[in-house]
């Protein structure tokens, strides 16, 4: 395939709609009848509802109803989310939340009140008075609970421990080593959309549901075990998506009492999570205490390499988020111990967000190289150069494609790295001290499945659908861009139709998979077409493809031409033409072969990086300002550099936010989160931001689909590490737990 | 939200006639701090009297020099205001260092004056909480107290108030003119804003059917020599974990005047009294913004988690003071 579209920096196909507030997003749906749920929370964390007062909301002005675990319709246990299914379901919990009367969480939805108007629904709400039962304290500390602390069955679809070599002995045994605890905190979603749901009933058994969803089918096959519905008799629509970042990849209970509400009241009911349930009934991210051990030869060659610790999910769900799955791929050692535990407490379930796993591990594995780096008085790059592996370290298969080296070198030139004095604190202006950090950043590069139907008709329009997502990734123009080039038209002719599960099946957009999944399906499916065409074309002694084989053929100028005869060949419309068809059209899946994974098997599929920038810390007051940054990435080929660019863009913002600022307050006496607002909860601002330089290498991967990876997800990694570095490097002083705020520096 | 009546006051004294009918009432003015807390039923006014069409929104200047700020000027008008960037350039900064540019349009100076705390549980109706609830106790004191007082608490109360215009304002010595049914009379700035004492429901010594029209700055010549220090968790768009206010002439090597005020310290500003003291008529050194700033802090209480504001407000005192002194010197 030439390529024309792939690579350059279109504008997306839907800025303009979005711009102009043209796109509907799923709280704009317009539905005639509909009415307004607002949901009620639990005000402890453990035990169970004796009683409900609803008389005064039940006679507030407007109110449908006030649906109760008493008085609710029957819903049906649903599957928790499980990744090693081949279709989850995207329950988050296994909890029949509104069904019983057991309370699991702070937050936990009790009750559901709907009314003819928001703000009557929202009073009426407030006037729900529950009792509850506390029969023992609720579980709220991961450190207290770290006694009770399990080894789970998995993490993710792998083994939660590693065992290579004698790690302890090695570690012992070692001239230079470094052993460090590291903290990070819960983290708290903050889309600009929030979670909304519209749903309604056709009959007694169909149910339409609008969701702001980054997995169609999962919610779908979640609804449909809830209600017991044929999973056909469920739709779910999710067109235009304000962000997701991983919140949305799970159903949270207002979707499923959506649906349950609209039942009730027999009309479409919305409910739109106000900004402060979005704390209370969508997972955090989960806290987690990590211990790294380095130790190292004279030359910096790791001899030994720990990495354990502990993460928490609730006691409705199992999610262990795998941060130990860096340390299993990123360096060479003979000696590796990995280990992850799990706690259980009594919070909303823990899910994904943006580079889960390495998110947080790459702040504990990047920081400790940081440390080694200074107790061997060696270049930290250095260090990471010493310790390339030649294979996978604990797969033992090589890498599909491994770049990092590159990126280093890339990135220490334009950040100009080489000026950079180690010594900490060695830099100022007036009151700011300067420091100077570097980290690898580092991400899977996985698949999942999709298919892909495309259309083409005789006026050279090209129609692809596939119920996936676009949450403002870009995946609707990068598809478009590929169809193009595979089909050898201009991408104007391409439209891409997605967020609906009446379209063809494809799997969640997460884990930076949609690029390459979706991306192979196109690839599949547009050559079926071709080869569709040229079956057609063959059969007839006056084209002039009448002897070609497919193999000889290139996609171009609206048809199929010779490779080596430029000017030979038919356009699409004279082949359809000729057979009287006015379209045509071809569906594939992806993954097709067991090829692909067998691939699989064979190679480590990663994506690498490195993440530079400097600080300005006050010494006086402690505050932290990220004033430099720069980061080279390597994951494959870059599809649309525009798109690609502002996924690196975002995910550096959040990286930052994640080291400086962000973090959610559990109070520990009864799981409310005190700061469950925008105001308190500190997201990043751009006043808060330096100009973000990023690169990508842009160099393909030859086994995977165009060469690409997704490029979602890697430019969070490393960010929080290379800032603690550059702090230290600024101040002297290592700050192990996040958020670095400006007290930890006083 | 429960459901109110708006009333939209066409002069003062319809605005005051209704405040006195009644008690339930709310006076609204941009809006920002009354309509979020009537959104999580912190405040619940039966009727808003809206006193936005009142004629208060100018900026003049006083015989003797000082400034009028009308109650009605947005916060954005005041802080660019010409004569107030050459005169007080300590509020100018304190008020662009808080919210965001579009809160700023739209907030009052009265309206700024009368936020109030932002204290996680007094704004969560499920907690309990002395300010919201008189006899419900204080969820703070065992719980988050990150952002909460040092100095000034009580038993009943640790809450902060939390504007960055009323730190300025105390620094400036400002007198709040307010308006009743009785006629006109005015409250010193340190006289407006309370300490929590028993009574933590209670901000500040304004009665209920009384509105405030203005706020006066008296004219303080060596007051274009200030500055508005913030320290905050993140550089935009939060809230002080502390700051300063600070008026300083130097002469002759000598401190000729000084002034001191402290945000997110107290339930009200905090003027460095104490500090103040020290400092009038010392030479300009390190070690006396040290000292001065120990005094002042002495009997600070830290809690759980905000022990960290004492040595903070110590060293934001000693940063202010010594910036002031070096421009100065420069
Ligand atoms: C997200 C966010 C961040 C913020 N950050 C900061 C910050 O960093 N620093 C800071 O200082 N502030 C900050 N603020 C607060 C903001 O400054 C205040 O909300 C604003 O100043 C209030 O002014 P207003 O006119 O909107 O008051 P309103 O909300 O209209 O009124 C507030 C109170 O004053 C009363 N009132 C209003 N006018 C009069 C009058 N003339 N006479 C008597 N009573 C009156 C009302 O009855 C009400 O009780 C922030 C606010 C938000 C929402
Ligand atoms: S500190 Fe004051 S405002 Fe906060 S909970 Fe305690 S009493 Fe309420």
């Amino acid at each position: 395939m030439k390529t024309k579209e792939v690579g350059r920096p279109l504008d997306r196909v839907d800025g303009c709609l979005k711009v102009t507030g043209q796109a509907r997003y799923t709280a704009e749906i317009p539905v005639g009848q509909v009415a307004y749920g607002v949901l009620v929370r639990s005000t402890i964390a453990k035990g169970r509802i004796v009683a409900y007062d609803t008389k005064a909301a039940e006679q507030a002005p407007g109110v449908l109803a006030v649906i109760t675990h008493e008085n609710a319709p029957k819903r049906h246990p649903t599957k928790e989310f499980d990744p090693s299914d081949k279709e989850p379901s995207a329950s988050p919990t296994t909890l029949l939340v509104l069904n019983t009367d057991e309370v699991s969480w702070h937050g936990q939805p009790v009750a559901v009140v709907v009314a003819e108007t928001l703000d009557q629904a929202e009073h009426a709400a407030a006037l729900v008075r529950v009792s509850y039962a506390e029969a023992e304290p609720a579980r709220l500390s991961l450190v207290a609970e770290k006694p009770r602390a399990f080894v789970p069955e998995k993490v993710l679809n792998e083994k939660p421990e590693v065992k290579q070599g004698n790690a302890e002995e090695a570690l012992a045994a070692a001239p230079f080593k470094i052993d460090y605890t590291y903290t990070t905190p819960p983290y708290s979603h903050n889309a600009i959309e929030a979670h909304n749901t519209l749903a309604y009933w056709e009959g007694e058994d169909q149910l339409i549901v609008y969701d702001s969803t980054q997995y169609i089918f999962g919610v779908r096959k979640m609804l449909s075990e809830m209600f017991a519905l044929s999973e056909e008799n469920v739709r779910v629509v999710s067109a235009f998506v304000g962000g997701a970042f991983g919140s949305k990849g799970r159903a949270w209970p207002h979707v499923g009492l959506t649906a349950m509400a609209a039942k009730v009241v027999g009309r479409p009911v919305k409910v739109d999570l106000p900004r402060k349930d979005m704390f209370y009934m969508v997972g955090p991210r989960t806290p987690s205490e990590q211990r790294v051990a380095l130790g190292a030869d004279a030359e910096g060659r790791l001899q030994a390499v720990i990495h354990t610790g502990t993460t928490a999910s609730s006691t409705s769900n199992t999610f262990a988020e795998h941060f130990s799955f860096v340390t299993r791929h990123l360096y060479a050692s003979a000696n590796i111990l990995i280990q992850q535990k799990l706690v259980r407490l009594d919070m909303v379930p823990n899910t994904f967000m943006r580079a889960p796993g390495e998110g947080i591990g790459t702040f504990a594995l990047e920081s400790a190289m940081d440390e080694l780096a200074y107790a061997l008085r060696l270049d930290p790059i250095e260090l990471r150069l010493r310790n390339e592996p030649g294979k996978d370290p604990t797969m033992h298969v090589p890498f599909s494609s491994r770049h990092l080296k590159e990126c280093f070198a890339q990135g220490a030139e334009k950040f100009g790295w080489n000026q950079r004095n180690p010594e900490p604190r060695s830099q100022r202006e007036g009151p700011w001290l300067i420091g100077q950090g570097v980290a690898s950043a580092f991400y899977p590069a996985n698949k999942r499945s999709a298919e892909v139907k495309v259309h083409i008709s005789i006026d050279d329009t090209v129609v692809l659908q596939s119920a996936t997502h676009e949450m403002g990734t870009g995946t609707a123009t990068v598809q478009a861009q590929n169809a193009a080039d595979q089909l050898g038209l201009p991408v104007g002719k391409v439209r891409f139709e997605y967020g609906d599960s009446l379209l063809p099946k494809a799997n969640g957009s997460f884990g930076s998979t949609t690029t390459i999944t979706v991306g192979g399906a196109v690839e599949l499916a547009c050559e079926d077409l071709k080869r569709q065409l040229l079956r057609l074309a063959v059969k007839h002694p006056s084209s002039p493809l009448h002897e070609a084989s497919y193999d000889d053929l290139e996609a171009r100028d609206n048809g199929l031409f010779y490779k080596d005869h430029p000017t030979q060949g038919e356009t699409y419309a004279a082949i359809l033409a000729r057979e009287g068809k006015d379209s045509l059209e071809a569906q594939a899946s992806f993954p097709a072969f067991l090829k692909e994974k067998l691939e699989e098997m064979a190679y480590s599929f990663h994506s690498f990086g490195a993440q530079f920038c400097e600080v300005r810390v006050h010494e006086d007051t402690g505050e932290v300002l990220v004033s430099r940054w720069v980061g080279v990435y390597d994951c494959g080929t870059i599809l649309n550099e525009k798109t690609a660019r502002s996924q690196f863009l975002g995910s550096v913002t959040m990286g930052i936010g994640m080291a400086l600022w962000e973090e959610t307050k559990w109070d520990l006496r009864d799981g409310r989160i005190p700061n469950s607002s925008l105001s308190e909860y500190h997201v990043p601002v751009a006043v808060g931001l330096p100009r973000i330089e990023v690169h990508a290498l842009s160099i393909p991967d030859p086994h995977t689909p165009l060469g690409a990876h997704g490029a979602g997800e890697i430019a969070v990694t490393g960010a929080a590490a290379a800032i603690a570095n550059a702090v230290y490097h600024a101040t002297g002083k290592r700050i192990r737990n996040l958020p670095i705020t400006p007290d930890k520096l006083l | 939200m429960r459901a109110f009546t708006y009333t939209r006051a066409a002069d003062t004294s319809a605005a005051l006639g209704a405040a006195i009918q009644n008690p339930e009432a709310k006076f609204i003015g941009g809006g920002t701090n009354l309509v979020d807390l009537m959104r999580e039923e912190v405040e619940r006014p039966n009727e808003v009297i809206d006193i936005n069409r009142l004629p208060l929104s100018q900026i003049e200047e006083l015989p003797d020099g000082g400034l009028r700020l009308g109650a009605l000027a947005r916060n954005s008008h005041t802080a660019n205001h010409l004569l107030v960037r050459q005169r007080y350039p300590v509020l100018t900064q304190a008020i662009l260092s808080a919210a965001s540019p579009q809160l700023r349009n739209l907030a009052t100076n009265a309206g700024n004056l009368l936020q109030r705390t932002r204290c996680y549980y007094f704004y969560d109706i499920t907690a309990p909480c002395n300010k919201r609830q008189p006899g419900s106790g204080c969820a703070a004191i065992g719980g988050f107290n990150r952002i909460h007082a040092i100095l000034g608490t009580s038993e009943q109360c640790i809450a902060t108030h939390p504007s960055d215009m009323a730190v300025a304002l105390a620094a400036l010595d400002a007198t709040v003119q307010v308006q009743s049914a009785n006629g006109q009379h005015s409250i010193p700035i340190e006289a407006f804003h309370r300490l929590p004492g028993d009574t933590p429901e209670q901000d500040t010594n304004l009665g209920h059917d009384e509105l405030i029209t203005a706020i006066d700055l008296p004219a303080t010549p060596f007051a274009t020599s200030s500055l508005y220090l913030k320290v905050r968790d993140r550089p935009s768009f939060a809230f002080a974990l502390v700051s300063v206010a600070a008026v300083l002439k130097v002469a002759d090597s000598q401190i000729k005047n000084v002034r001191l005020a402290l945000g997110g310290v107290a339930h009200k500003p905090w003027r460095a009294h104490a500090a103040e003291e020290i400092l009038t008529g010392a030479q300009p050194t390190a070690e006396i913004f040290r000292r001065a700033a120990e005094a002042e802090l002495q009997a600070a209480i830290g809690y759980e988690h905000n022990a960290f504001k004492i040595e903070l407000a110590k060293r934001t005192i000693v940063r202010a003071l010594t910036t002031l002194t070096e421009r100065h010197l420069a």
